[in-house]
């Protein structure tokens, strides 16, 4: 810090862009989300419990179920696999979230920053049902919300969060192929609408 | 083919990927006895039932865990479905 701030150089976004991509069909949009911290949190063996009740009270409710996300205040959660979370907060104000998250949950868990290592678009709009299920072998229709599949599209492994059933999701996937997930959902999309 | 998994319920089979007889999990401690010998056959010899068939998969294109799967290699019957690292704990391997 100090003699590096005022460097003058701005980040893009995984797509390339200075500003995070938008595009819109009728009835559905697909847009970039890029301020979004994410750290993973895995419980260590035997501390299972002792992770879940130290994250609980750094994020201010409990870490989600099999299969599903929550949302807390700022921070959000989405269990990514057997004693395996994602935890992500805005990036502006929760930069260093990793190493906060790992001084609550100390010896129990193992975090790691995540930030980087994927891109995130939310769709939006009634079509989304149209669009997913050309996309992925999630069952979109039968989801509700606050459900996280991990799921593929295309060749990519991915995340997809419910919002609302039918008319908003999250979907996050490996940041070194996002043209490539954007050109999946784009042309889904367009086969669609 | 639908493997119904323990955590997540009904998925379709294209979403695992396939290692082998879940006696891979009862590897031989490498410092015993007769070592050698014992990798061999851990590494070589496999039986190749024509019914009941108990076998390791992942489910990469999920929650990437591993799983053992009991299936019937006559009619693809799913009798059973552990997470592996349950079976293995339960054999008394810690990792």
């Amino acid at each position: 810090m100090g003699k590096f701030d005022n460097h003058g150089l701005k980040a893009i976004s995984p797509l390339g862009g200075q500003e995070p991509r938008v595009d819109v069909f009728t009835g559905l949009q697909i847009r970039e989300v890029t301020d979004r911290a994410l750290a993973s949190l895995a419980a260590r063996q035997g501390s299972e419990d002792a992770v879940k009740s130290a994250a609980a009270s750094y994020l201010g409710g409990a870490l989600p179920e099999a299969a599903s996300w929550t949302e807390h205040g700022v921070f959000a959660a989405w269990w990514m696999g057997p004693d395996l979370w994602m935890v992500s907060a805005p990036h502006d104000s929760h930069e260093l979230m990793a190493a906060d998250l790992k001084q609550a949950v100390g010896d129990a868990g193992s975090v790691v920053e995540q930030t980087d290592g994927w891109c995130r678009f939310d769709m939006e709009g009634p079509r989304c049902f149209d669009v997913l299920e050309r996309l992925c072998n999630a069952n979109v229709r039968a989801g509700k919300g606050g459900d996280a599949t991990r799921t593929s599209m295309e060749h990519l492994g991915v995340f997809l969060l419910c919002q609302t059933p039918g008319q908003g999701y999250s979907i996050i996937g490996p940041r070194s192929s996002a043209g490539s997930l954007h050109h999946a959902l784009v042309a889904a999309a367009k086969s669609v609408i | 083919m639908i493997i119904n998994h323990p955590i997540l319920g009904p998925r379709d089979s294209q979403e695992f990927t396939y290692l082998g007889d879940a006696a891979l999990i009862d590897r031989p401690d490498w410092q015993a006895e007769g070592a050698a010998d014992q990798f061999h056959d851990y590494l070589y010899l496999r039986d190749n039932p024509a019914g009941e068939h108990r076998e390791l998969w992942f489910h990469e294109q999920g929650d990437r865990s591993w799983l053992v799967v009991t299936r019937n290699t006559v009619t693809h019957e799913i009798l059973n479905v552990e997470l592996a690292r349950d079976v293995a704990r339960a054999r008394g391997r810690s990792k």
